[in-house]
């Protein structure tokens, strides 16, 4: 197989993994208002991502280097053309993270509501513009052989926006499912009832959004090319409605492997529609990055193969073990104990 | 402005404010650890609160070291996107490398040991705050290595109008990179003993808890004597590196304007820009600048004159920048050899001078490390890698001044409030000195599941 398309592959896996990891942490976030009723309910939400959040967040890193280290001039047009969007999405994650290690620093009320309410703002921002961009990205990005031609505004178009709230609705489902599986009690009951209800807005956008994209994007282009692609949209659509089938069975984890499983497939269709495209062009096809004009040579490209191969399973062992270390659900009463932590 | 300067000063701003927290998590890390294992090996309660106290500090320095290091990852695409275009195919490698080796294990870890009180072993506890220090070190290697090839190119060609990795090897074993990521890395354990050092003189002048801070005098004076003396004989080393790579930046560093054999070094120089030349040079130590240079007293030194103008870096901020920091680099060691032997022979708590000048003594490695920097980055202008791309030619095109005025005032105000919040917050647990209670820590295990 040719270096660029083992890259490609690598591109796309990084960044599935990462919506599916940092996904439920913007979901849980987003909710701590919702779900979090009083002090230590929210405490307790913000201590079931706590363990794990820093680590599933260096996908995004390790998915932004993979691009600059395997497809340079994606990278460098990607992050200059898109400006303003990643500069808001780069100071929520600033303010997320601060958030999530500051809040239990203080001891007053308001230095507590203060971050909270930084917090829930900072995890709906970037998954609404991870959304905005990708959705952006599959339908192509207004460029020529003079550059670019758009701004923030023209990202935020119809296409872009449903797709941002689609990336909302899957991570809010995805972040309850997760509160309700790590807690137990009330506030585990109410988080997975609320997923079931969420659940119905994101078949409504989900199902607009795979229709609006026969219309304003190529990207069902390969799968008529070859029906064997079909595979994961079609898997992306038997986790979706899995998800709604545990959650009325009570089945939890199921439940929240099946979230993990649609955002993977959701993830991979929008990636195969795009191949062999990082970044189409809307205006003049010629104008499109792809992995073959915009990679990396094949010296670069072997050598990062080779420490992808050797360090990335490595990395997910550990990060398994760190998630069983963490298995246990949380009860309110033990958090509001609990000190030193968040 | 244009986008050029604009993007210039975000870097600098940026970089700059990412590199006050950085030096401290390298040695601080190191020596959170140090003490967790004495608490394991020894059982010693005392070591544990040390483990939490300055763990605490750590943390809080950590958070922000780790949110302010992504901006520079996203930086490099979105203000410089040619540089990144042409030079992605060796600088990409090393920061994904960075990502992957490094920054999955600081995180991974750092969650395991906020949150593992009580859930791992003890042992295990203490491993994960190693491998969070041998992560926050490693990071620094993958990152200078990656700095060092902007310094001093190795192991490429210039094709398909871009440089290509020829040679990964050669970016793996440049001395230039090497030397700049021990020298960086001792000189934020330099950082990190002067902060302990400092914050413990003040408790000890206010006789809050003498015994525990005493001993943590004690660790940091160690640790510090140490480093100040391998960051100043790595330095030594830097230096002849860099009067070998870039003879252009280290004639700044000096101010040396004609091109000579056997120079003195001259305590006392003003450089005069206009007229090419030092207005003033006196109090010479014959011979002692081409040692230093080449570790020859002989040795001839390229001017600056050898360079036309708009290839010389600005003299003025290389040269102070590198008297201030090599002058403070020597105050480190006398400071740090004085500590130690008062630590050593229990005189700490008298003499009161020594106290306050050390914890006045706190934001000075920092500054040192600061000025550091800008003698390597101001230094070698006009290239931003040298010799290969000049720093005007690496902007990113499609970046207007009006976007970039935007996000440098966004960061300045995010950035500002920031230092605010992490100044607010290592002085409140600073001066609350250590937990009593560590119940919630080694108290009875809750019954959990195994």
């Amino acid at each position: 197989m040719e270096f660029q398309i083992i890259w490609f592959i690598l591109w796309g896996l990084l960044w599935a993994v990462y919506f599916m990891l940092d996904g439920f942490d913007f979901g849980a976030g987003i909710l701590l208002g919702v779900l979090g009723k009083n002090e230590n309910e929210r405490r307790t939400i913000i201590h079931t991502i706590g363990p794990v959040w820093n680590g599933n967040e260096v996908w995004l890193i390790t998915a932004g280097g993979a691009t600059f280290a395997a497809f340079p001039t994606t990278y460098a047009l990607m992050f200059s053309y898109l400006y303003t969007a990643l500069l808001l999405v780069l100071f929520s994650l600033i303010f997320r993270g601060v958030a999530m290690e500051f809040r239990g620093m203080g001891s007053t009320e308001k230095w507590k509501k203060n971050w909270d309410r930084t917090l829930i703002v900072s995890s709906f921002l970037p998954a609404l513009l991870f959304g905005v961009a990708f959705g952006n990205i599959f339908k192509g990005l207004p460029m020529d052989a003079n550059g670019y031609h758009g701004n923030l505004f023209t990202l935020l178009n119809p296409y872009g926006l449903l797709t941002g709230l689609l990336f909302v609705l899957l991570f809010l489902v995805h972040g309850s499912l997760w509160i309700s599986l790590k807690t137990e009690g009330d506030l585990g009951a109410r988080a997975s009832a609320l997923a079931g209800k969420v659940w119905f807005v994101l078949l409504v956008v989900a199902v607009s959004f795979l229709v609006y994209t026969a219309f304003v994007t190529n990207l069902y282009a390969n799968y008529l090319n070859n029906f064997v692609w079909f595979l994961f949209p079609g898997l992306a659509v038997f986790s979706l409605l899995g998800i709604k089938l545990f959650v009325s069975k009570g089945k939890g984890l199921a439940a929240f492997y099946a979230s993990c499983l649609t955002i993977l497939m959701v993830t991979f269709t929008g990636v195969i529609g795009l191949f062999p495209n990082l970044i189409p062009s809307s205006m003049d096809p010629n104008y499109s990055l792809t992995i073959y004009n915009s990679s990396s040579s094949v010296y670069t490209l072997r050598i990062m193969t080779v420490v992808a191969l050797v360090f990335v399973p490595v990395v997910i062992a550990y990060q398994i073990w760190s998630y069983r270390v963490f298995r246990r659900k949380l009860t309110v009463d033990e958090t509001s104990q609990e000190k030193g932590s968040y | 402005m244009d986008a050029l300067m604009l993007s210039r000063i975000q870097f600098a701003v940026t970089a700059m404010f990412h590199f006050i927290f950085v030096p401290l998590t390298l040695g601080l890390s190191i020596l959170v650890a140090y003490m967790e294992s004495r608490y394991v090996s020894s059982g010693d309660e005392k070591y544990l609160k040390m483990t939490k106290f300055w763990g605490k500090l750590f943390l809080i320095n950590f958070a922000l070291g780790i949110v302010t290091g992504i901006t520079m990852e996203f930086q490099f695409g979105m203000n410089w996107a040619e540089y990144s275009r042409y030079v992605g195919d060796i600088f990409g490698a090393p920061l994904a490398i960075e990502a992957t080796v490094a920054f999955f294990l600081e995180s991974t870890f750092i969650g395991l040991w906020i949150f593992g009180w009580n859930k791992i072993s003890k042992k295990a506890h203490a491993v994960s705050i190693w491998l969070v220090a041998l992560a926050s070190n490693l990071s620094a290697l993958w990152i200078l290595l990656a700095n060092g090839w902007m310094q001093h190119p190795v192991g490429y060609v210039l094709r398909n109008n871009r440089a290509e990795m020829v040679d990964f090897s050669a970016m793996l074993t440049n001395t230039y990179g090497w030397l700049k990521f021990f020298h960086t890395l001792f000189s934020g354990y330099v950082v990190a003993a002067f902060f302990v050092m400092g914050i413990s003189a003040y408790h000890l002048l206010k006789k809050t808890n003498p015994e525990f801070f005493k001993k943590s005098f004690k660790i940091a004076a160690t640790f510090g004597l140490i480093s100040s003396l391998l960051v100043f004989f790595v330095g030594d080393f830097h230096a002849v590196e860099v009067a070998k790579t870039q003879p252009a930046k280290f004639a700044a560093m000096e101010s040396v304007w004609e091109t000579q054999k056997a120079l003195p070094y001259n305590l006392l120089v003003v450089p005069d820009v206009q007229n090419e030349k030092n207005s003033v040079e006196a109090i010479g130590i014959p011979g002692m600048l081409s040692y230093l240079a080449f570790h020859d007293s002989n040795a001839e030194i390229t001017g600056l004159k050898a360079f036309s103008p708009e290839n010389r870096p600005p003299v003025v901020p290389t040269f102070l920048s590198f008297r201030g920091m090599a002058a403070m680099g020597m105050l480190f060691m006398l400071l740090s050899l004085i500590a130690f032997i008062l630590s050593l022979t229990n005189r700490l708590e008298y003499s009161t001078t020594f106290l306050r000048i050390m914890f006045y003594a706190i934001p000075l490695p920092y500054i040192a490390a600061q000025l550091g920097w800008i003698v390597a980055e101001v230094g070698r202008q006009p290239w931003i890698v040298y010799g290969v791309l000049k720093t005007s030619d690496a902007v990113s095109k499609a970046v207007t001044p009006l976007q970039v005025w935007g996000s440098l005032i966004g960061f300045t105000l995010l950035y500002g409030t920031l230092a605010l919040v992490d100044i607010y917050l290592l002085t409140k647990f600073a001066k609350k000195g250590p937990e009593e209670d560590l119940s919630s820590i080694i108290g009875p295990s809750k019954g959990q599941e195994v």
